[in-house]
């Protein structure tokens, strides 16, 4: 019976999300631009010069890369509305509710979640355009995959926000931790041989694990898998799961306690 | 950390209370003083409680613990017979409120507000639109929205309400749960005259059906004249508390208020008589027990100005605050 009061709960606060990008075209249109400009500027660029001489596909590598950073980094700044709400001040509203704190949060992920999905579609759909093949098995693997991304995300985005006061904190210091795991986690170019001081970031970087889980499932009975994938899926996982749980309890328990220890 | 020690008398007081709250303390983070510094007081089932007290009294901090959304430095309080520090879930069981700054999503219509809060509350199943929601849901809504009269924007975005309409749709939203008590941060600011009134000919019926406790800080005095009974706060301390007649007894008295044309033959008079008295430039008469008729009657000097004043509960209060 709690359990179902709670599942209701996270579905209300997930259906708040989408509805607030739904009516919200601006927002809705930069987010699905702003992959397209990755995918088809940096990956079109790169694969005309590079074409297969490195034993892959450029194009295809970047398209999973663009594809596990978007889901990753959407969720993930998507966090930002739990200091939107305290400032707006409703998320006095949120914790007043006798639901579980991990509820709210895992209604706030699930919502930013729904949130990325559309953006996922639109990269896949732009990436059959320009030519990716994509069979409907790696399809469904690529949606399955993007969700978990997602959600690892998600609470990535909590642990980095319990520890920011404000709005302005977060935009400021998102970009600084995304950026440099665009680079030191392959999504625009391949990261099997790096130099020493790049592999202890590279290895610390948990988009690194997301980007490296999505194309482990893309590429998997493929030609390029060995040139592309760092280690199998499976290996990931087992990086990833933790990694939520750890990062969810930890963002969940000092954010509540950030918003009640004033 | 919570002081326990003081828990088994707080358990005791709890029979005849819905709020029991012993020795409360908050210190904001890098604050030198307390925002409210070891106030203890009770609130009676049913009662109408009004806390009063000038900005940075401590009102909202007060509040702000009572319903769990910050947490005490120490002290001890029961809401409903749950223990903040033990069970802040039956606290938030409990009560509703409605906060100083409207707690709204604007994105949001103002049905889509009260349905979240409906089904973060466990009233109602989650359902993605209002036509799939339970009957019991759809009525509720438009009963609490006829009422109010927002019965009509219940469908609108939330930010194209005026101030008074937000405050309306938050107390529909905070009753969704028929909670046992309801707080009440300064409800009607930012409300017209009108709104005020309908506000608070809803609040009374609420209280005569549920049997609900009301909570209320307000910066109007005269909402507080209805309270049973009141407590004023300033800089984190109770400086008054019992019912508004007995702190404005406590604190000012009635007098009688009267003239004469020939002032030197009053002023004789009174003098000759013992009456005590004060001129301002009228002669007032501290009345203390003596009818107004009595001394009248005792009075031979043609008058040309006589009334009583009855002292308001501002009058108290403004005298409360100056002397803590």
């Amino acid at each position: 019976m709690i359990a179902a009061g709670e599942l209701h709960s996270v579905l209300a606060l997930a259906q708040r999300d989408l509805t607030k990008l739904l009516r919200d075209r601006a927002r809705l249109i930069t987010t699905v631009i702003f992959p397209f400009i990755f995918i088809g500027a940096l990956g079109g660029t790169l694969s005309a010069s590079f074409g297969r001489a490195p034993g892959f596909d450029f194009l295809t590598l970047t398209f999973t890369g663009v594809y596990a950073q978007t889901l990753f980094q959407s969720t993930a700044m998507g966090m930002i509305s739990l200091v939107i709400d305290r400032e707006n001040d409703f998320s006095q509203e949120l914790f007043i509710a006798p639901v579980s704190r991990y509820t709210i949060i895992a209604g706030r992920i699930l919502g930013e979640t729904l949130v990325a999905l559309p953006q996922a579609l639109a990269i896949i759909a732009f990436g059959l355009v320009i030519g990716i093949h994509i069979s409907p098995g790696q399809l469904v693997a690529l949606i399955g995959t993007g969700l978990i991304v997602a959600f690892f995300g998600g609470a990535f985005g909590v642990l980095v926000l319990a520890f920011l006061n404000n709005q302005r904190a977060a935009n400021q210091v998102f970009p600084f931790i995304f950026l440099p795991q665009f680079f030191l986690a392959g999504v625009f170019t391949p990261i099997q041989v790096m130099p020493w001081y790049l592999e202890i970031p590279s290895r610390i970087a948990p988009l690194r694990y997301a980007v490296d889980f999505i194309r482990g499932v893309f590429y998997a009975g493929q030609p390029d898998y060995e040139h592309v994938v760092l280690q199998s899926p499976a290996a990931n996982l087992a990086i990833i799961v933790p990694g939520f749980l750890v990062c969810i309890v930890i963002g969940t328990f000092f954010f509540v306690r950030s918003e009640r220890n004033r | 950390m919570l002081a326990t020690r003081s828990r088994p008398a707080a358990d005791q007081r709890l029979d005849a209370n819905t709020i029991v709250v012993q020795d409360l303390v908050k210190r904001y983070r890098g604050a030198e003083l307390n925002a409210v510094d070891g106030i203890s007081f009770n609130v009676r089932e049913g009662e109408l409680f009004a806390l009063l007290g000038p900005n940075g009294a401590g009102k909202t901090t007060t509040i702000s613990i009572l319903t769990t959304t910050l947490a005490p430095t120490s002290g001890v309080a029961l809401v409903g017979g749950h223990d903040l520090a033990s069970d802040p879930s039956g606290v938030r069981r409990t009560v509703g409120i409605i906060f100083q700054k409207p707690s709204l999503d604007l994105n949001l219509t103002a049905e889509e507000n009260v349905r979240l809060h409906a089904i973060l509350y466990g009233l109602f199943p989650y359902r993605p639109f209002f036509p799939l929601m339970p009957l019991a849901y759809r009525e509720r809504v438009r009963e609490l929205s006829t009422i109010l009269g927002i019965e009509r924007e219940m469908f609108k975005p939330v930010k194209t309400f005026s101030g008074g309409m937000k405050r309306k749709l938050e107390i529909v939203r905070s009753l969704m749960h028929r909670p046992r008590v309801l707080f009440l941060d300064e409800p009607t600011s930012g409300l017209d005259t009108a709104s005020r009134r309908a506000l608070w000919d809803y609040l009374r019926e609420v209280r005569a059906e549920t049997r609900a406790t009301v909570f209320l800080t307000t910066h109007y005095l005269d909402e507080a004249e209805d309270a049973d009974r009141i407590c004023i706060l300033d800089k984190g301390k109770i400086v008054a508390e019992g019912t508004p007649a007995h702190v404005k007894q406590d604190l000012t008295h009635e007098y009688l208020v009267v003239d004469a044309a020939d002032r030197d033959a009053l002023r004789r008079e009174l003098l000759a008589r013992g009456v005590a008295h004060r001129e301002t430039p009228l002669f007032e008469i501290p009345l203390d027990g003596v009818g107004a008729h009595t001394l009248l009657k005792a009075i031979d000097t043609p008058l040309t100005t006589v009334r009583t004043v009855a002292p308001s509960l501002e009058d108290a209060y403004i005298k409360v605050l100056a002397r803590s």
